[in-house]
C-alpha cells in the first residue's frame, strides 16, 4: 500500500486524511457517474462485485500459489444457492415443498449469505482434498474440469427433477431486503433519493471493504505467511512444520467462500441466474484481473479488477461508434475485441511485467541470489 | 449387442483423434514440462483453414473427387498449424523458459483466447458445415454401421502413430528428442541443439493436431471457432491417463478415453434408469482425470514420479 498511500505507522494523519478522501470519492461516485444514466452505476456495482471475486481468487492463486481455473464454479454455487432459496422456482416445481412452505421460499439475505458461503467452502474442500497432492499445472486442469462439470450439471439438472431449470435459468429471484428496506425500489431518505442500483452499489462497496480488510488481515496472519511459504517452496514449508495439506485446503475453502458470497449478491442483483453466466471465460477473466493487477498483492488485484471490469464499458462506448464512423458498419464486435485484448494482455504482461501492473514490493530479496536459485531449480 | 459394437466403433474413432491430439501435448510436456494450452486451438485453426481451402477448391474445380479435396485440405492445414505453433513457441513460451511454472501456463491461456478471437474475426461465430467428401454410405460391421470417414480416421491415425514411434525410437532425430526430454543441458553438451529439437517437437505436434482437426471436422461435419477447446482438454486427460510425457501412453490413453466416453454415453441412460442422459458425456473425461490423478498420478504407462516439485 505504500506506493501511493501514506502508511498508518509513519504518517498517521496523512493516512487518515487519505482514507477519508478515498471514502468520499467512492461514496460520491454513483452521483457523479449517475448523471449519465444508471448504466454507469451498474457498471460500478459490477466492478465492486469483481473486486470481491478477484480478491477471493487471489487467496488461492496469489497467496497460496495454487492455480485455480474453475473459480467461477463457486460463484455459481453461491448464485444458485440464493436463486433456489429466494425464488418461487422450488415451490412451483415440488408440490410437497409448496405444502410445507405455503408462503414460498423467501429466505432473508442474513440466512442465505452464510449458507452460500458455507456451501461454497464445502465445495472448495471437496474439490481441494483429492487434488492437493498434485503439482500446479495438473491442479489447473482439474479445477478447470470441475468448473465445467458444475456448469454441465447446472445445464442439465432440469430433468428428471427440475432443480436448476436447465439452460433457461431461474427467474423471479427476490431482491435484497435489509431491515424492511427493499433494494428493488428507490429509497427516499428525505434529503436524497437512492435508486435501486445505488443501493446495491453501496451494499457491494461495504462487502468489498469487508473483503479487503479480511484479506489484509489474512495476509499478515500466521496462515497468510504459511500460504506464502508454500507458494515459494512447499517442501521447505513442510520442513518448517507447516501442515501443507490443511493450509492448502484452507486457502481453497476461504477463496471459495468469497466466491460464494459474491455469487449470492450477483443473483440478488440480477434477479436471474442461468448457466451461461458461469462459463470458463468468466474464470479466465477473473484470473486475468488477478494476474494483470499483481499476483498476491491486494492493491494490485483491486486495480486489476476495477480496470478490467470497467474496460468493456469503455470499449462499448468507443469501439462501436468509432467503427461506424470509419467504415459505416461494425467490423469488430466490442465483445470479441475485449476477449482478444484480455488474451493479448495476459501474454504481454507475463512476458514484460510478470508480477503484474502493481506488483508486491519485494522484501529483502537479493536479486543475484534469486537468479541463481532459479537456475538451480530448473537445471 | 448392437449398441455395444456401435459404441466401440464410435469410441475407436473418437479415441484415435484424442490420441493424435494427446501426442502433441505429451511430446511438448515431456521436453518442456509445459502444458501447451493453445494446442486445442491450433487444431481448430487447422480445421478452419482446411475448410476454407476445400471450399475454394471446390468452387474452382467442382468435379474433383472428395478424397483429393480432403488431402488438399490437410496439405494446407499442416503448414498453417506448424507456422502458428512455431510462432506461439517463439513468442509466448521460449522467453519464459526457467520462469515460475505459472507464467507459461498463463501465457498459454492468453494465446488460446487470442487464437479463438482471431478465428472468430476471420470465420465468424457460427457453426460451419464441413462438406462430406468421402462416400457416406453406411457399411455394416457386426451389426454396427460405419462410414468410410470413420474407417479412414482409424486407419490414418494408426499409420501416423506407427510412423511416429519409428521416428522417435529409430532415427537420429528421435534420439535427440529423447535425450532432450531426459535432460536438455546434457543433451546440449552432447551436440544436440535443444532449441531446434523443441521447435521440431512443436512442429510435429502441430502437424498431428492439423490432421486431427481436419478429421474431427470431417467426422462430425461441423467446424467452428470453439471446436478445439473440448477435444484439447480431453486429449490432455488422455495424455495424463497414459502417463504424461510418455508417447505410447498418449496413444493408449487416447483410445481408452474414447472407448470410456462412447460406452459411457451409450449406457449411462440404461444404467441410471434414465436419470442421467448422454449429455453427461463430457463429464466422463473429467471423472477419469480426477480418478487417475488420485489413484495413479504417473498414469498407466508412466514411470516418472508426477510430483517433481
Amino acid at each position: 500500500m505504500s506506493l501511493f498511500f501514506p502508511s498508518l505507522r509513519n504518517k498517521p494523519a496523512a493516512a487518515i486524511a487519505a482514507t477519508f478522501v478515498v471514502a468520499a470519492v467512492l461514496i460520491a461516485a454513483p452521483f457523479i457517474v449517475g448523471t449519465m444514466g444508471n448504466a454507469g452505476v451498474r457498471a460500478l456495482a459490477f466492478a465492486a462485485l469483481y473486486v470481491m471475486l478477484a480478491l477471493g481468487l487471489n487467496i488461492v492463486v496469489g497467496f497460496a500459489g495454487l492455480l485455480d481455473l474453475g473459480y467461477i464454479a463457486f460463484y455459481a454455487v453461491g448464485a444458485y444457492m440464493y436463486a433456489l432459496l429466494a425464488s418461487p422456482h422450488l415451490t412451483s416445481n415440488f408440490p410437497a415443498l409448496a405444502a410445507m412452505f405455503p408462503q414460498g421460499f423467501h429466505n432473508s439475505i442474513w440466512m442465505v449469505i452464510p449458507l452460500g458461503a458455507a456451501v461454497a467452502a464445502f465445495f472448495g474442500v471437496v474439490l481441494g482434498a483429492p487434488v492437493l497432492k498434485l503439482r500446479g499445472d495438473y491442479l489447473a486442469i482439474v479445477t478447470l474440469g470441475f468448473g465445467e462439470i458444475i456448469r454441465i450439471f447446472l445445464n442439465n439438472l432440469n430433468a428428471p427433477l427440475n432443480l436448476t431449470n436447465g439452460p433457461q435459468g431461474i427467474t423471479l429471484i427476490d431482491p435484497v431486503n435489509i431491515a424492511g428496506v427493499s433494494f428493488a425500489r428507490t429509497l427516499d431518505l428525505g434529503f436524497v433519493k437512492l435508486p435501486s442500483v445505488y443501493l446495491y452499489y453501496y451494499l457491494f462497496l461495504l462487502l468489498t471493504v469487508i473483503t479487503i480488510v479480511v484479506c489484509i488481515r489474512l495476509q499478515d496472519s500466521r496462515l497468510g505467511r504459511a500460504w506464502m511459504a508454500i507458494r515459494e517452496d512447499d517442501i521447505a514449508a513442510k520442513a518448517m512444520g507447516i501442515n501443507v495439506r490443511n493450509v492448502k485446503l484452507l486457502a481453497f475453502a476461504l477463496g471459495a467462500t468469497f466466491g460464494g458470497v459474491s455469487g449470492t449478491m450477483f443473483a440478488a442483483f440480477q434477479g436471474f441466474v442461468s448457466p451461461e453466466s458461469f462459463s470458463l471465460m468468466e474464470s479466465v477473466i477473473v484470473l486475468a484481473m488477478v494476474v494483470l493487477g499483481g499476483l498476491g498483492h491486494i492493491p494490485g488485484v483491486i486495480l486489476g479488477a476495477v480496470l478490467l471490469s470497467l474496460f468493456p464499458e469503455l470499449l462499448r462506448h468507443t469501439v462501436v461508434p468509432v467503427q461506424e464512423q470509419l467504415f459505416g458498419r461494425i467490423i469488430i464486435d466490442a465483445e470479441v475485441l475485449r476477449m482478444m485484448l484480455y488474451g493479448l494482455a495476459m501474454v504481454v504482461i507475463m512476458l514484460y511485467r510478470p508480477k503484474g501492473l502493481w506488483p508486491a514490493p519485494e522484501h529483502g530479496v537479493n536479486p543475484s541470489t534469486r537468479g541463481s536459485a532459479k537456475a538451480g531449480a530448473t537445471g | 449387442m448392437d449398441t455395444f459394437f456401435q459404441q466401440v466403433i464410435n469410441g475407436l474413432v473418437l479415441g484415435s483423434l484424442y490420441a493424435l491430439i494427446a501426442l502433441g501435448y505429451t511430446m511438448v510436456y515431456g521436453i518442456l514440462n509445459l502444458i501447451n494450452f493453445a494446442h486445442g486451438d491450433v487444431l481448430m485453426i487447422g480445421a478452419l483453414t482446411a475448410l476454407t481451402s476445400i471450399l475454394l477448391l471446390k468452387a474452382q474445380f467442382p468435379d474433383l473427387p472428395g478424397w483429393i479435396l480432403l488431402i488438399a485440405g490437410m496439405v494446407v492445414a499442416i503448414p498453417t498449424c506448424v507456422v502458428a505453433s512455431l510462432i506461439i513457441e517463439r513468442v509466448a513460451y521460449r522467453p519464459l523458459r526457467g520462469a515460475p511454472r505459472l507464467a507459461p501456463l498463463i501465457t498459454a491461456i492468453g494465446v488460446s483466447i487470442v487464437l479463438q478471437t482471431v478465428a472468430m474475426l476471420i470465420w465468424g461465430r457460427n457453426y460451419m458445415t464441413f462438406p462430406s467428401l468421402l462416400p457416406s454410405d453406411p457399411i455394416e460391421v457386426f451389426g454396427a454401421t460405419v462410414t468410410v470417414t470413420k474407417l479412414v480416421v482409424i486407419g490414418l491415425s494408426a499409420v501416423i502413430m506407427i510412423g511416429l514411434m519409428v521416428l522417435v525410437n529409430r532415427s537420429k532425430l528421435g534420439r535427440a528428442m529423447r535425450a532432450t526430454a531426459e535432460n536438455p543441458r546434457v543433451a546440449g553438451l552432447m551436440g544436440v541443439d535443444p532449441n531446434m529439437v523443441i521447435m521440431i517437437t512443436f512442429a510435429i505436434g502441430a502437424s498431428l493436431a492439423a490432421v486431427a482437426g481436419v478429421m474431427l471436422a470431417a467426422t462430425y461435419s461441423v467446424a467452428h471457432f470453439y471446436m478445439g477447446f473440448m477435444p484439447g482438454l480431453k486429449a490432455f486427460t488422455a495424455a495424463v491417463l497414459g502417463g504424461i510425457g510418455n508417447i505410447p501412453g498418449a496413444m493408449v490413453g487416447g483410445l481408452l478415453l474414447g472407448l470410456i466416453e462412447a460406452l459411457g454415453a451409450g449406457y449411462i441412460g440404461e444404467l441410471t434408469g434414465g436419470v442421467l442422459g448422454s449429455h453427461y458425456q463430457d463429464v466422463f473425461a473429467f471423472v477419469v482425470l480426477c480418478a487417475v490423478l488420485i489413484l495413479r498420478p504417473s498414469g498407466l504407462l508412466g514411470e516418472r514420479v508426477a510430483d517433481r516439485a
